[in-house]
């Protein structure tokens, strides 16, 4: 490829990117591939050439949904464009066959829209139904044929079809459906509405106010901007979407004084979880007069249940990069590094593809842009080690040395990889970077509350309905979360807390889930933002058993370096162990605390600091169960782990 | 590397509290240093004067008002204004947690181990008043590593506090230690967790010396001389090295560098040594083969140049091992140790007419290497049996004493025997850095002008700088030298010689004195705990007024060694001395390239 200029990055970002009318979008993501992602691609790649007319199948990124991977989404001329999940061989070979060649939408697939419109734009062809009420008693096929019979009645069967969807987007709020192409839904449908759903809105194209779902969509993409949308694998088309545009914009004119300036105007925060002001990170690394500098992007994603960062590294390689880049600027480095684990090979796959490429097109190297400004990246692998996203752990990985955290003072900023100041950002922060330069700073620190500015993407996991990956913008609460964006608990039960921050966080109850989420917020509850893992428990799970489960995460993953963490943790752990066989001895919280303490307070890093985190917030609230252990001995241990329910399941069953 | 001439500009001062008190120090000073300042000493297991911070052991947590965490203060540096507690309740309790933690990994063996009434970690324990064990004992039975002579490991004992590991790897760069596996797992061992003898070591004892527990300790052999000395066939002689003199004190309460040699003697002899020589005599001897070597190679051309010192037994070990492109510039000279100990099997046997089979000659070193060296090459057998039968360390020198019910302090002052057993001022050098150069330097000026120096110390290879480079002019030639100590620092050294071998140029240098530990032989690994540089340099002190107290100080001046050549080995260089006095070197890489 020749080396690119600004106008031509400019053409590209005016060139819409989708060729023809019809397409096939499938997310080759690590999650959509575990469910059959790619077996169900070629179906379509091999498919599309029977049907007679041009239909272009690409692979994407991951819009997220991940309770219904294998996703594809489809657009046919004259069609609305619908998302599927759950796609299955089956179901591929369903909509070659029914939707492409046969224009019609297939049954308990769909996921309806979320940017849900409020008026009607045109006659609705399609009407998605679902009960978003309960999972048993699904009044779904009930509606379908109401509503069916009443198009039947009014003639218009073969107008508007009525699809029973996967999913509505909304939760317990009855009956609900969604009028395609305009994206209008109603809430809370009953049997008597739906003559008038046909007559006042099918026929009269008006709105019924009383029905109409006005909340607008929790969720606001803004490092999950381009997700989905395009084929990361594909330069050209990353930078059709604008990718660059941000790095355009540095280059021609803006001082790297005047990006740190931008990045203090958005309020942008560190997502790797400690929070720190990305602004002052790059102007502290910048004030160090010596060179060379390092930039880092750090992909050491580790937290049980995390998978942001691998989903923005898989789904949009070119905007991290892009982040690199210009952060790279703002502190004055000319070389920077990927630091991605080994377990995400596709990530690394398209990060090495997204550089290569970059390099190829002027992007990376020498002279960018004709800026005068130079710059080169590459990728290192972690070898798994969860320590090695520690900061210092993370350089000495890069450096070969054996991963463990050293102390700090001095920081990274001043004496970091090789010595050399160095600044470390993670994916997340460096994907946020690009949206920041294009649209403002202003505009990004209008989502967010108080000094928790912006979007976060949260992977919400465990025993929820729909387990997926959000991005909200801080201040939203953890019930919006769950309960209105994922669906609530698997199985009907109850809510009992959710686990924020992965190993380093703590468990927050259900009567403080109203709490607005934020990095100030979360602490005072005992747990931390973290990098955005969100793991939702029942009833049925027992606090000692959880709370064992993630200190023996960090046990497991302690580098051993420092005595509090590497003996402290360990011992810890073989006080749970006892308790939860109900051997517990006397004194034993009490040791538990005074062992969390030393933890806390003499580790030398993060993880040591943080290891007893779960463990102590779940002592703050929920005490009783750790004493009914206590007091119960071996006969109530033996009654808990027999009523154990089996492991969560990852998603509710297709169909159900 | 050369020092740069200027020093560097004192950093400003900064206004601190400790404890309340204040205390005006120069910025960048450590919390743990400024609190020293107030006579105050905040506790840690990992942070050693020699070494880096590594912030392992987390006892030094410190508080600093409006700081919620407790920073280390062994690697945070003071800022203007701040107020640091250094104990409180909170901190205590904290510090007794850890240390709990500690020694609930410990198996706590204090009255069988190596280091008891040494363990810093027994200290702590002592002064916490320890008496309960809160939290349960978990030991991982891991058999010690006993595969080297001169040192042996006892994993169970190691509290990962990583002194030892950052001792081999970046003060010695011999990187035979390291931590392998993680968690609470993680274990000091050698790399790829193989045996300590297959390991790069070097055996010269540092880990040893700055290990806080007892889980690294010498080989210890006291035993075994006791056997000799309860042993009427065995005809038991005595040698001393000259750093164990200035150290000795220290494990019987005294200052650093105070000189003992008298007493040593008066002691050797109350123990039932037959004879006490001294090692000082034979560095006399070594400097009348290597200074000849030297002239040699310097004036008649005859063998490579740089010349390099070969004494330090864990510096040729490493040369075979890692730098084996220069044995041909090694001296071929022995050690002071080896050239002792076949004089005594030879010269002194026949002097005397003793079976030399029934000698039994124990050496008393600084040093774990010099156990290493006994057995070194066949060379180490030239009087026909072994030529050292054993050699033990300062410490176990100091136990031996203790054992024998000696009132160490209160012997009266002793002669060596008169052969083999005087010396000058500068054999008494080889016990520090450039003591073998300066004392080289001091003969090799008599072997070319054939007339004595006027100014007999060369102050440009004293004192703790890593690498000291100066020139000296002999006669109108320049002599270019180099003096290294601490392994790493070899490396810069030998870089230099190397690029300017590989580029056809004349050699940069044209004498090399390397001696394996920092500070020489009086930072030995075998010396008495608690080295810090301010020690070395008040061992150091102590033989360089030993070197002033004498009234020969010129190793070619030994009437004795005079005696030896003309009754035994003719001259230097001889056929004889070469026999006797000469080794080989062979190369040993450790990896296959």
């Amino acid at each position: 490829m020749n080396k690119l200029t600004f106008a031509d990055l400019e053409k590209y970002a005016k060139t819409m990117a989708d060729s023809g009318p019809n397409w096939v979008r499938v997310s080759i993501d690590t999650g959509g591939i575990a469910a059959g992602a790619d077996t169900v691609c070629t179906i379509f790649e091999k498919g599309v050439g029977t049907l007679g007319f041009p239909v272009e199948v690409r692979h994407v990124g991951s819009l997220g949904y991940s309770f219904a991977d294998p996703l594809v989404e489809i657009a046919r001329e004259g069609m609305p464009r619908v998302i599927y999940g759950r796609v299955d061989d089956e179901v591929a070979h369903q909509i070659l066959q029914d939707h492409l060649a046969g224009r019609r939408l297939l049954d308990d697939h769909i996921l309806a829209w979320r940017n849900r419109a409020l008026t009607f734009d045109g006659p609705s062809t399609h009407i998605l139904v679902k009960d978003t009420s309960a999972e048993k008693g699904d009044k779904s096929q009930f509606f379908q044929f109401s509503l069916a019979e009443e198009l039947k009645r009014c003639n218009l069967q073969d107008k508007v079809q009525v699809v029973r969807a996967l999913d509505m987007g909304v939760y317990d709020e009855g009956v609900a459906v969604q009028f395609l192409p305009s994206r209008v839904t109603y809430t809370n449908v009953l049997a008597p509405d739906v003559a008038r759903i046909v007559k006042t809105s099918v026929q009269g194209k008006k709105i019924i106010d009383d029905l109409l779902y006005k909340k607008p969509d929790k969720q606001v993409r803004v490092v999950m901007r381009n997700c989905g949308k395009f084929d990361p694998e594909n330069f050209q088309d990353s930078l059709r979407y604008g990718v660059y545009q941000g790095l355009v914009r540095v280059l021609s004119g803006m001082k790297p004084e005047d990006v740190i300036a931008e990045m203090k105007t958005s309020g942008l925060r560190g997502r790797g979880g400690a929070g720190f002001p990305t602004w002052l990170k790059w102007q502290i690394t910048r004030a160090v007069q010596r060179t060379p500098k390092y930039i880092i992007c750090n992909g050491d994603e580790g937290d049980p249940g995390a998978y942001m960062d691998r989903s923005v590294l898989e789904g949009d390689p070119h905007s991290v990069l892009e982040g690199l880049i210009i952060a790279a600027y703002a502190i004055g480095a000319a070389r920077g590094y990927f630091y991605i684990r080994a377990e995400y090979p596709l990530a690394v796959s398209r990060v090495e593809k997204a550089i290569a490429d970059a390099r190829a097109a002027g992007l990376l190297g020498d002279n960018i842009l004709g800026s005068g400004f130079s710059f080169d990246a590459k990728v290192r692998l972690g070898a798994g080690a969860f320590v090695c996203g520690e900061e210092t752990a993370l350089i000495a990985s890069i450096e070969s040395k054996r991963g463990s955290p050293s102390p700090r003072p001095p920081y990274p900023s001043e004496r970091g990889l090789f010595g050399q100041p160095t600044a470390i950002n993670n994916v997340e922060t460096l994907a946020a970077v690009p949206a920041i330069l294009v649209r403002g700073g202003t505009w990004y620190s209008q989502h967010g509350v108080e000094k928790s500015r912006g979007t976060k993407v949260f992977a919400v996991t465990g025993k929820v309905r729909h387990p997926q990956l959000v991005e909200v913008p801080l201040g939203v609460t953890l019930r919006d979360i769950v309960f209105d964006l994922c669906g609530g608990v698997f199985g009907g039960k109850a809510i009992k807390a959710v686990q924020t921050g992965g190993p380093s966080g703590g468990m927050i109850p259900e009567h403080l889930l109203d709490t607005k989420v934020s990095y100030e917020s979360l602490q005072e509850l005992g747990s931390i933002m973290g990098s955005g893992g969100m793991i939702v428990m029942d009833q049925d799970d027992s606090m000692v058993e959880v709370s064992r489960f993630y200190l023996r995460f960090c046990v497991d993953e302690s580098c051993g370096k420092c005595a509090p963490c590497r003996i402290g943790g360990y011992q810890m752990l073989q006080i749970l162990n006892r308790l939860a066989r109900g051997r517990g001895e006397k004194g034993d919280v009490e040791r538990i605390r005074a062992i969390s303490t030393a933890m806390q307070k003499a580790s030398l890093c993060g993880l040591g600091q943080t290891a007893p985190n779960p463990v102590l917030s779940a002592l703050r609230y929920f005490e009783p169960e750790f004493k009914a252990y206590l007091e119960g001995g071996v006969s109530y241990a033996r009654k808990m782990s027999a009523n154990r329910p089996p492991e969560p399941v990852a998603a509710e069953p297709a169909n159900a | 590397m050369v020092a740069t001439a200027t020093p560097p500009s004192a950093p400003p001062a900064v206004n601190v509290k400790i404890n309340g008190l204040p205390v005006t120090i120069p910025a960048g000073t450590t919390i743990l240093e400024a609190a020293r300042q107030v006579q105050v000493k905040i506790p840690t297991l990992c942070k050693d004067d020699d070494l880096l911070p590594t912030a392992a052991c987390g006892l030094c947590i410190v508080q600093i008002a409006g700081q919620p965490r407790m920073p280390r203060a062994c690697c945070t540096p003071v800022v203007e204004g701040m107020d640091i507690t250094t104990h409180s309740g909170a901190l205590t309790d904290i510090r007794r947690t850890v240390l709990e933690l500690l020694l609930s990994t410990h198996p706590s063996s204090c009255l069988t181990c190596g280091r008891n009434g040494t363990c810093e970690l027994q200290a702590l324990a002592a002064d916490f008043g320890m008496r309960t064990e809160n939290i349960k004992r978990i030991v991982t039975p891991i058999p010690p590593d006993t595969s080297n002579g001169s040192i042996i490991i006892d994993f169970t004992k190691c509290i990962k506090c990583g002194r030892c590991v950052q001792v081999c790897q970046e003060v010695q760069n011999v990187w035979a230690l390291s931590f392998l596996d993680r968690g609470i797992n993680t274990r000091m061992a050698p790399a790829g967790d193989i045996t300590l003898a297959e390991s790069p070591c070097v055996k010269c004892g540092q880990c040893s010396n700055h290990c806080p527990t007892g889980a690294i300790v010498e080989n210890d052999e006291t035993p075994a001389v006791w056997a000799a000395l309860h042993d009427a066939t065995k005809y038991c002689v005595v040698q001393i090295a000259p750093a164990v003199r200035v150290a000795i004190g220290e494990a019987f309460g005294l200052p650093p560098g105070t000189d003992l040699t008298g007493k040593l003697y008066t002691a050797f002899r109350r123990l039932g040594f037959k004879a006490v020589f001294d090692t000082n005599f034979s560095a006399d001897l070594t400097i009348m083969e290597e200074a000849s070597e030297f002239i040699e190679r310097f004036v008649h051309k005859r063998g490579q140049l740089p010349l390099i010192t070969s004494c330090c037994p864990s510096w040729t070990d490493f040369m075979e091992k890692v730098h084996y492109d220069f044995i041909d510039n090694f001296s071929t000279a022995k050690s002071p140790q080896q050239m002792l100990g076949v004089l005594a099997k030879t010269y002194y046997a026949k002097k005397l007419g003793l079976d030399p089979a029934k000698i039994y000659v124990a050496s008393f070193m600084p040093c774990t290497a010099k156990k290493y060296e006994l057995e070194r090459t066949n060379e180490m057998y030239a009087s026909g049996y072994i030529d050292v039968d054993i050699a033990l360390t300062t410490r176990e020198l100091a136990r031996l004493i203790k054992q024998s019910g000696l009132d160490f302090l209160s012997l009266p002052d002793g002669k060596a025997d008169s052969i083999l057993g005087d010396y000058t001022g500068a054999g008494a050098l080889f016990g520090v850095t450039g003591g073998v150069m300066e004392a080289a330097l001091r003969t090799a000026y008599f072997f070319v002008t054939g007339h004595n120096l006027e100014q007999v110390e060369f102050e440009s290879v004293r004192g703790l700088q890593g690498v000291k480079q100066s020139e000296v002019t002999i006669n109108g030639s320049t002599i270019r030298i180099a003096v290294a100590h601490g392994l790493a620092n070899v490396e810069s050294v030998l870089e230099e010689v190397r690029a300017a071998r590989v580029a056809g140029r004349e050699p940069p240098l044209h004498f090399i004195e390397v001696m394996a530990c920092p500070g020489g032989c009086i930072g030995g690994g075998g010396q008495p705990y608690g080295v810090t540089g301010e020690v070395r340099t008040k061992r150091a002190a102590g033989l360089y007024q030993h070197d002033r107290d004498r009234q020969l100080r010129l190793s070619h001046e030994n009437p004795e060694v005079k005696r030896v050549y003309d009754e035994f080995l003719g001259r230097p260089l001889s056929h004889k001395a070469h026999e006797l006095l000469h080794t080989r070197y062979t190369a040993r890489p450790l990896y296959k390239r």
